[in-house]
């Protein structure tokens, strides 16, 4: 359960003040399926980087799962990004000197979890993304594909219960991008939110909820059936 | 994290920048290696020194007859006085005592050498059988004077004097005329050149009976005494002092000189020195700990992306840091290491080349590059690992 209250952000940009998001107020429930579309320097990107914690916002009330976020440590809101949240990224962002294994395995060291347990963790992880040939490759080793199905295998290794996605397939050809999609949306019929940043429509098609954003604002946010 | 796995992590972050990680670590290592070979030749110098001394007797003291000191005008004094001189009963009241392990009389003169067809003038020396061991003196053939044989007219040869009197037949065995009366040679030193003012390639030893009775004196020239051990020096010097100026009835007057003065300060300033050059190789250490901190900024650039990335994915601050922090304390450690070892090679080099030079780093040298190695280099990554640490991960994670 993601709410957002009345959430600002400001970048300096020399001497302007930039609005990136302008009281931003946005419920979103567990296992929804959400598309944020719309222009670049809308104000989308941000909004996600907030949802994720890696942004802190200027004025307003974030509560996460009924716990106010924004007044957290930066060791507490550390161990949110690793417990509750996966992020994927356009760029896949893969640790060059690890292999596919040990870039998945990347979260639960963070975490602290125990060599044993990592290790069938990763095996099933690995399994689960079809990625077992793959396991002792280096990034530069993988095709596109291979690599974002690494990074969301990375993503959702701690079993996060939001999935936030920046153009995961931005990077990737039609045909692939759409194998991605499935994949991601796999996550999000087991339960997972899934918030998407894009600007390819149809893309954003996909989403049970679309919200379309301009200038920091909200301007319209529609719930379909889905497809 | 915890302490294992970064330790693990940053070990194989070091592993995957192979160039890098080898230049940065022969730069350390050098820094290391300079330090220990620099002090092993301070400290091999310095014992080679002690190990001179000791060739003559570190633990010799040398008694001789006379007192320098300054006295105020007393009746005595105007007299003229003359110290009572040393004799052979002082010498033996010496060997007494508890703190000695031997002792050797010495009379000195010059008496005419003689065979049929063959003469010359030398210094003879008069002495007893500790003679060889205290000197540390050696005999090329023959046997020395005899314990207990002091009645016996032996005489040793130098060197050049046995070459000279009997260059085609053994000496040994051979009788030859000193002054007045016929000797046997017993023995030849070996050739060792000058040691403490003179040549004992050109001289004759006898013992010390026949060589009062020669030169018609009851006094001796000097005692060399060695203690039993080199702790026990100024006790030993203390001891001789009472018993001899008790045997001279309550009068001080006789001399002990030690080798532990000259010697100290040989050793001082041979210290001092391996300091200061211990010292000068210590700076490139702390250029090497420059080094790190330089590449660490550089590898903080280069993977700020990745440091973003582990923001993302839940590290904490403190994590960015430590995963920094043990990269360069494994670059230090491995650089410092190895340069233990390189520095123990090349002492070990030296040692082959110059045997005489005991070229070994002294312990604390060892520790201290070591030390000072790990130090600079690890307080060198810590700019950078905070730097890496304050990244802020949007910006970071935008960065390619």
């Amino acid at each position: 359960m993601i709410r957002l209250i009345d959430i600002t952000r400001t970048f300096k940009m020399g001497e302007q003040t930039v609005l990136a998001l302008n009281q931003i107020n946005l419920n979103i429930t567990s296992g929804e399926y959400v598309s944020i579309m719309g222009p670049s320097g809308s104000g989308k990107s941000t909004l996600l980087n907030i949802i994720g914690l890696l942004d802190q916002p200027d004025a307003g009330r974030y509560e996460l799962d009924g716990k106010v976020v924004t007044e957290l440590t930066e060791v507490e809101q550390a161990q949110i990004r690793r417990e509750k949240i996966g992020f994927v990224f356009q760029s896949f962002h893969l640790i060059p000197r690890l292999t596919a294994a040990e870039n998945i395995e990347l979260p639960l060291t963070l975490d602290g979890v125990p060599v044993s347990e990592r290790k069938i963790r990763v095996q099933n992880a690995l399994q689960a993304f079809e990625l077992e040939q793959r396991a002792n490759h280096r990034p530069s080793e993988l095709s596109g594909g291979q690599r974002q199905r690494v990074a969301i295998a990375r993503a959702t290794i701690m079993q996060p219960s939001v999935i936030l996605a920046d153009e995961p397939t931005g990077n990737l050809d039609h045909k692939i991008g759409a194998e991605v999609m499935v994949l991601l949306e796999k996550l999000q019929q087991h339960g997972t939110t899934l918030i998407m940043v894009t600007h390819d429509r149809e893309l954003g098609a996909r989403a049970t909820r679309q919200i379309a954003m301009r200038d920091g604002k909200i301007i319209s946010d529609q719930t379909h059936d889905p497809v | 994290m915890t302490l294992f796995d970064t330790l693990q992590t940053s070990l194989r972050t070091v592993i995957s920048y192979r160039i890098r990680s080898v230049l940065i670590v022969l730069a350390m290592s050098l820094g290391v290696a300079a330090v220990v070979i620099l002090t092993a030749l301070g400290d091999g110098a310095r014992n080679f020194v002690i190990n001179q001394f000791s060739s003559i007797g570190t633990n010799l003291l040398v008694v001789l007859p006379g007192r320098a000191e300054t006295t105020g005008s007393f009746p005595g004094a105007v007299l003229g006085q003359t110290p009572r001189d040393l004799t052979l009963h002082d010498a033996q009241l010496l060997g007494r005592l508890p703190q000695v392990k031997r002792y050797a009389p010495l009379s000195i003169g010059a008496a005419e050498l003689s065979i049929p067809n063959r003469l010359r003038e030398v210094t003879v020396l008069g002495s007893n059988a500790d003679l060889i061991p205290i000197r540390h003196m050696k005999l090329a053939q023959g046997s020395f004077l005899q314990h207990g044989s002091g009645r016996s007219a032996q005489i040793v040869l130098g060197a050049k004097i046995a070459n000279e009197f009997f260059p085609r037949i053994p000496a040994i065995g051979q009788h030859i005329r000193l002054g007045d009366s016929r000797f046997l040679v017993s023995g030849i030193l070996a050739p060792q050149g000058e040691s403490m003012g003179f040549n004992t390639d050109e001289i004759v030893i006898i013992p010390v009976d026949y060589a009062q009775v020669l030169f018609n004196t009851t006094s001796l020239f000097r005692i060399l005494v060695e203690a039993k051990n080199h702790g026990q020096i100024e006790s030993t010097k203390q001891a001789i002092l009472a018993a001899l100026k008790q045997s001279h009835d309550g009068e001080n007057d006789s001399t002990v000189i030690t080798q532990d003065a000259i010697l100290a300060t040989f050793d001082r300033i041979l210290e001092a020195l391996t300091l200061a050059v211990a010292g000068i190789a210590a700076i490139s250490l702390i250029v090497a700990g420059i080094l790190v901190m330089n590449v660490m900024l550089v590898a903080v650039n280069q993977r700020t992306a990745e440091i973003g990335l582990l923001k993302a994915i839940g590290a904490t601050s403190m994590d960015i840091r430590r995963l920094f922090f043990t990269e360069a304390a494994w670059l230090s450690l491995v650089g410092a290491l190895l340069g233990f070892i390189f520095g123990q090679l090349g002492s070990l080099l030296i040692r082959i080349a110059y045997p005489q030079l005991p070229a070994w780093a002294p312990v604390w040298a060892s520790l201290a590059a070591i030390g000072i190695a790990l130090f600079t280099g690890i307080a060198a990554s810590t700019l950078p690992a905070v730097k890496a640490s304050r990244l802020n991960p949007v910006t970071a994670l935008g960065k390619k």
